[in-house]
């Protein structure tokens, strides 16, 4: 399968070690990702009000670059366009929703690209790599598991945007399970807590840090109260605030204990024993020690 | 002490405004609290989501200096759970853009320091910056 | 003169928009010697008496009234035709203020020409309507309920009091239904089960009542006041005879059995074996043998119970029964299920140990005072309320009506016997309508019982405690509350019962925007449905209390009774005839009819047999030469008055004929009149019977005679009397889009749609949609139209 794929800023920064394990995994479950050609930043967070128009087109230039992939032949009649980073499939999804409801919208963000060489036809669907699995089935992934994750109890963090709003949500929001179905087809425990889907704090991360310090605890807490020994998540934005700010967690709170918070893609790379080079773990501010020998 | 109020044809305005902003009914509200409720933001916040729409929907003005709605970092919490399906998220953006259209910022790029810059995520800096600066 | 125009101003409704003058003039212009008067509102007395004398004095054999919609007072005026002598079916009423003055009350100007076309077309049917005769038919008085709760009881009791024969039907092992379950009942405190127990044994002792429990309706089928049912009686695998060999209720067996199962008349708080008697009151009051969980069904390894029956009553071999029953009325009693929490996770319900529902709780506090309850209740209580009831996003925004109540009532009784308990109850709106109810909250409020307006949000459960976190606003100090409670009981709201889908599905009922059965009109028709001889009793036509689910059953009784004391029923004229001087006899049209009313008679021709025809029209399109017909919405009707229609129409203007099936799509105009949503102008919208009844000869002719767009508008076909009829119609403008691809005209100007009661505005919507899309085309040549109306009428 070839899949025209969204990176998205971070995933080429701060967070090479939510994609490169991810494209790895990818492939070895059959999956094709290839990079769009000239993508921009889809712009982050979405718009909300109704008069902000010009703000989708960042977003929505990105599904031009699908409709020329598929027009040169290097994908096959493949209108999903799939992501990693779950604020750039939030912000994308968003985008090309209000997009296939109003045709006025549309036309006049096409008006705007007069210079591009096609039209946005609204055909493009935005996917996550998660529910692209789930379609494969986790036999598929179970197939793939050379070290199963024995003993390990994992925490599924969503976050906010892989769930909500509901229509662009991968799973039921209040219930989601997908992290939790990956993680046992990999071998792994998980835990029943209520913090899998509350906010970390987002943006708040850059100029109101104790924000972000607070609800990091709380979930972070939570987790451990549960009996988790590692929390995953496919946010890079959740990531950074989950781990990195575990540093400024302890200068609040000397008694907090650090747990270990890797995305998704390492976790999969670990029970599938790809290189160790691949999984990108110095990247993680705190180390996640225990997914290195198990 | 109690606070006089008057019902106006400037608060029925402000009211519009902000429905025509952020698409949503605001009028709906039932004022239930379970925006308030599930909200995870909500003790950093000096009036209650519910609130807002309360005050909204009267026409207060002066709801506008709560430092509520740049608490607000559109989770959707609330947007999945209230009983009437209004979309608080989309409320606090229009209240956030009255502001910013004023050409008043709410965060300033001197004041994150080297080390900072140098770890945050490109995200959280775009993020940041596209909520509260006009 | 012949023909009376009636021109109603209903007040100002109609005369404030449409220029009654003019029109009054134009229709005297155009047909000269005919009768006009203006009043300003015909259904009155006055206005009526006005039709009457004009009759008796001026010799008129036709009316026209335009008016409000038919819906309204066509009956009124049929009535007063019959008492003037005339026949009641030679009237029609333009429907000048529904689809008219109030669809288009800021554009007077317009609607006064489209009220031209509208009277126009009436006085063209008119012109051509012929006496009807309403045949009578017998009926018995035999009457089928279905659902043995409080609702399907009462009927049951009131109907066989008056001396009609009651077969009553209910899927569970015992009568009682959900009030069987109850503790005691607000706002007076006297125990559920002590109300209905003398009741249920009434129903069981009634000679005219014949009582199946534990049965099923297999299928049910019928129409007007004949309906076939097939009962299935399931085993309960114990002998039921009456000699001597009959159980003696000795209880060994239910001693010996080893399989414990949740019971469901405890709500699960208390086990019952494989074999059991559902409940203390139960009626009848016999065992039964649980298949799905006893041993000897699924292995054969145990059969203690009839090893030690010393009756040998026991026969696991028993099979279900099948019984057929002819009855002349039906009363649909299926009742309501409390709403799957489950659904809402963030209530944790089924997975936190300690949140339970109010049927559960029902059963929590019916045991509380006993020395070892099955289920203690800690010293924190919180009641939340508007679970599955009020909320959009689960898909139910109705309010279930008695959650308030009941809650305040499980509260209090809670209150009463461990007075020390904490109760608190969120609440979003409380709502306390009924007698004695206000009283009865204040009461709980005096006890201590603290309501606290906010609804939570989500809870969670403390891993260790297993205590549930609730999470809520406290919106009038504005305070978030987070605390611990050792219970939390959650007011589920009420929706239709599973169990009355299937029911739903044969028989053709309609249902509400809330899932509920929908009656045939709120306020004037509330316990009858839209198929006739099929009545509602309780909650499955919405939630309720008991004493107005009580009352809505001895309702429904009694409109069985003043149905079934006519003795005899009208059969509506509107049916199909075959013109036999036309026929040929070539019996393409025999299969048509699903109800198998077309026959061939003795002559060779086809003939239809009254007593099932059904008027829907089907039939009509599969006659090659126009021989089948159908009264009152005859072809000949049908072309006059859509060129009528048409003949106003001026050079560059747009026609767009929607033809509107009368018991959906025509009552949705209406509806939109009522609350004056605009839509396209352009619009003239006519009444048929189904969709099905537009040939394609009729639909070619309204395009060949200058309308620009067709519409066809029914209901879908699950809610439809007439559930063939959409394929029938699909069929015939699948014929016509074909023909006017050939002749290279738009075949989108044909448009099929179907419509719910309450999609008014995609049903504007749609209007403005065709419209828009004809300004988008260039207009149909009027050549081609000519080679339209050759293909419709030869040369």
């Amino acid at each position: 399968m070839k899949l025209p794929y969204f990176p998205g800023c971070t995933l080429k920064t701060t967070a090479t070690n939510l994609e490169i394990p991810a494209l790895e995994v990818a492939k070895r479950l059959g999956i094709e990702m290839i990079e769009l050609d000239r993508w921009n930043c889809c712009g982050v967070v979405s718009y909300l009000v109704s008069d902000d128009l010009m703000k989708h087109l960042a977003p929505v230039r990105n599904f031009l670059r699908v409709q020329e992939m598929n027009a040169k032949g290097i994908v096959e009649n493949e209108n999903r366009l799939v992501t990693l980073c779950s604020m750039c499939y939030n912000t994308l999804s968003l985008s090309n929703k209000r997009m296939q409801k109003n045709p006025d919208d549309l036309q006049k963000i096409n008006d705007f690209m007069h210079r591009e060489e096609t039209k946005y036809d609204g055909s493009v669907e935005v996917v996550h790599l998660l529910p692209i699995i789930r379609e494969l089935g986790w036999e598929a992934v179970r197939k793939q598991v050379k070290k199963p994750l024995k003993n390990i109890k994992v925490a599924s963090y969503y976050g906010c945007m892989l769930l909500r709003p509901k229509d662009v949500g991968i799973d039921d929001a209040e219930d989601p399970k997908i992290l939790e179905e990956l993680v046992s087809a990999l071998g792994g425990e998980t835990i029943d807590w209520d913090s899998g889907s509350r906010c970390c704090g987002s943006y708040h991360t850059v100029n109101n840090k104790d924000i972000v310090v607070n609800l990091s605890k709380g979930i972070i807490d939570d987790a451990r109260k549960n009996g988790a020994d590692v929390i995953i998540t496919s946010c890079p934005l959740c990531a950074f605030n989950l781990d990195s700010r575990q540093k400024d967690i302890m200068e609040k709170y000397p008694e907090f204990e650090s747990m270990p918070v890797v995305f998704f893609s390492q976790l999969m790379g670990a029970a599938f024993d790809i290189e160790k080079e691949k999984l990108g773990w110095e990247a993680n501010y705190i180390s996640p020690e225990i997914l290195f020998n198990y | 002490m109690a606070k006089l109020i008057k019902l106006d044809d400037k608060g029925v305005e402000f009211l519009d405004k902000i429905m025509e902003l952020s698409g949503e009914t605001i009028t709906l509200c039932d004022q239930c609290g379970t925006c308030s409720g599930g909200c995870p933001f909500i003790a950093e916040m000096d009036v209650n989501p519910s609130q807002i729409m309360r005050q909204v929907m009267i026409g207060q003005k002066n709801i506008m200096e709560s430092k509520t709605m740049w608490i607000c970092a559109s989770c959707f919490t609330c947007t999945v759970r209230c009983p009437r399906e209004l979309d608080v998220s989309k409320v606090a953006e229009a209240l956030r853009q009255v502001k910013l259209r004023e050409a008043i910022d709410f965060i300033d790029i001197e004041k994150i320091s080297e080390e900072e810059a140098r770890i945050l995520p490109s995200i959280a800096i775009v993020g940041a910056f596209r909520k509260f600066t006009g | 003169m012949k023909t009376g125009v009636y021109l109603c101003q209903c007040g100002g409704n109609i005369s404030n928009t449409i220029d009654l003058p003019k029109i009054a003039k134009h229709v005297k212009e155009k047909k000269g010697d005919i009768l006009i008067q203006e009043n300003s509102h015909m259904c009155s007395g006055a206005g009526q008496k006005l039709i009457i004398d004009d009759i008796k004095n001026h010799g008129l054999e036709k009316v026209v009234v335009a008016a409000c919609s038919p819906h309204f007072h066509e009956k009124t005026f049929r009535a007063a035709l019959q008492k003037a002598g005339l026949n009641p079916y030679v009237l029609e009423i333009s429907n000048f203020r529904e689809h008219c003055s109030w669809a288009h009350k800021n554009e007077p100007e317009i609607a006064t020409e489209k009220a031209k076309d509208i009277i126009d077309a009436s006085i063209a049917k008119v012109e051509l309507d012929f006496p009807l005769e309403e045949k009578k038919m017998q009926m018995g008085d035999e009457v089928l309920v279905i659902g043995g709760g409080i609702a399907g009881i009462q009927t049951s009791l009131d109907l066989a009091d008056a001396g009609k024969k009651v077969t009553l039907v209910e899927k569970q092992p015992t009568l009682g239904g959900k009030m069987a379950i109850l503790t005691k009942t607000f706002p007076t405190e006297d125990c559920a089960a002590c109300i209905i127990s003398p009741k249920m044994a009434a129903v069981q002792d009634h000679p005219n009542i014949t009582l199946y429990t534990n049965s099923e309706i297999e299928s049910i089928a019928g129409h007007r006041l004949h309906f076939e049912a097939k009962i299935k009686k399931n085993p309960r695998f114990i002998l039921d005879t009456i000699d001597m060999d009959q159980c003696l209720i000795c209880t060994k067996c239910v001693q010996e059995c080893p399989i414990e199962q949740p019971n469901y008349w405890e709500q699960g708080i208390m086990n019952r074996k494989a074999i059991y008697i559902p409940a203390p009151h139960a009626i009848p009051y016999k065992y039964l043998i649980d298949k799905e969980n006893c041993l000897h069904f699924k292995d054969g390894s145990c059969s203690i119970c009839a090893d030690v029956c010393p009756q040998k009553v026991i026969d696991f071999e028993q099979k279900a029964e099948f019984i057929d029953v002819a009855v002349d009325n039906v009363v649909v009693a299926t009742g309501y299920d409390i709403y799957d929490a489950t659904e809402k996770t963030v209530f944790g319900y089924g997975k936190y140990k300690n949140v339970v529902s109010a049927l559960e709780m029902e059963r929590i506090v019916d045991h509380i005072s006993e020395k070892e309850p099955p289920r203690e209740v800690g010293k924190r209580v919180a009641f939340v309320q508007c679970v599955g009831s009020r909320d959009k996003q689960i898909g139910r925004e109705y309010c279930s009506r008695v959650c308030c109540m009941f809650s305040v009532k499980l509260a209090s009784l809670l209150k009463q016997a461990k007075p020390e308990t904490d109760i608190y109850i969120f609440y979003t709106d409380l709502r306390a309508f009924g007698k004695g109810y206000e009283e009865y909250y204040k009461r709980s409020q005096e006890m201590g019982i603290k309501f606290v307006r906010g609804k939570p949000s989500h809870f969670t459960e403390d891993p260790d405690t297993k205590q549930v976190i609730v999470t809520v606003e406290d919106t009038l100090s504005r305070d978030i509350i987070q605390s611990e409670f050792d219970l939390v009981v959650l007011a589920n709201g009420m929706g239709l019962s599973a169990a009355s889908e299937p029911i739903a599905d044969q028989l053709k009922l309609a249902k509400s925007d809330d899932g509920f059965f929908k009656e045939a009109h709120p306020k004037y028709r509330p316990v009858d449905t839209l198929v006739e001889g099929i009545f509602l009793a309780g909650t499955a036509q919405g939630p309720k209390d008991i004493p107005d689910t009580v009352t809505q059953a001895s309702a429904a009784a009694g409109r069985v009774l003043a149905t079934l004391a006519q003795k005899e029923f009208s059969l509506d004229p509107v049916l199909a005839f075959v013109h036999q001087d036309i026929c040929d006899g070539c019996k393409q049209c025999l299969n048509e009819c699903p109800k198998k009313a077309i026959s061939i008679n003795a002559d060779g021709k086809a003939e239809i047999n009254e007593a099932l025809c059904l008027g829907c029209g089907s039939c009509l399109a599969s006659c090659p030469i126009e021989a089948i017909d159908l009264n009152y919405f005859t072809n000949d009707q049908m072309y006059a008055q859509i060129e009528a229609s048409l003949s106003n129409k001026k050079e560059g203007e747009k026609r767009i004929l929607i033809f509107a099936d009368e018991n959906t799509v025509y009552r949705l105009a209406d509806a939109c009149g009522v609350r004056k949503m605009k839509y396209s102008t352009d619009s003239r919208i006519f009444r048929i019977p189904s969709g099905s009844r537009m040939t394609s000869n009729l639909i070619k002719f309204a395009l060949s005679k200058g309308a620009d767009a067709v519409m066809i508008g029914d209901s879908p076909e699950k809610s439809s009397r007439f559930a063939w009829a959409n394929n029938v119609t699909k069929e015939n403008i699948k014929q016509v889009q074909s023909a006017l691809n050939d002749l290279q005209i738009e075949p989108e100007r044909l448009i099929f749609k179907e419509y719910s009661a309450g999609e008014l505005a995609r049903f504007t919507n749609d209007v403005d949609a065709i419209a828009e899309f004809l300004g988008t085309i260039a207009p149909i040549p009027n050549e081609t139209r000519d080679k339209l109306f050759t293909a419709v009428r030869g040369e």
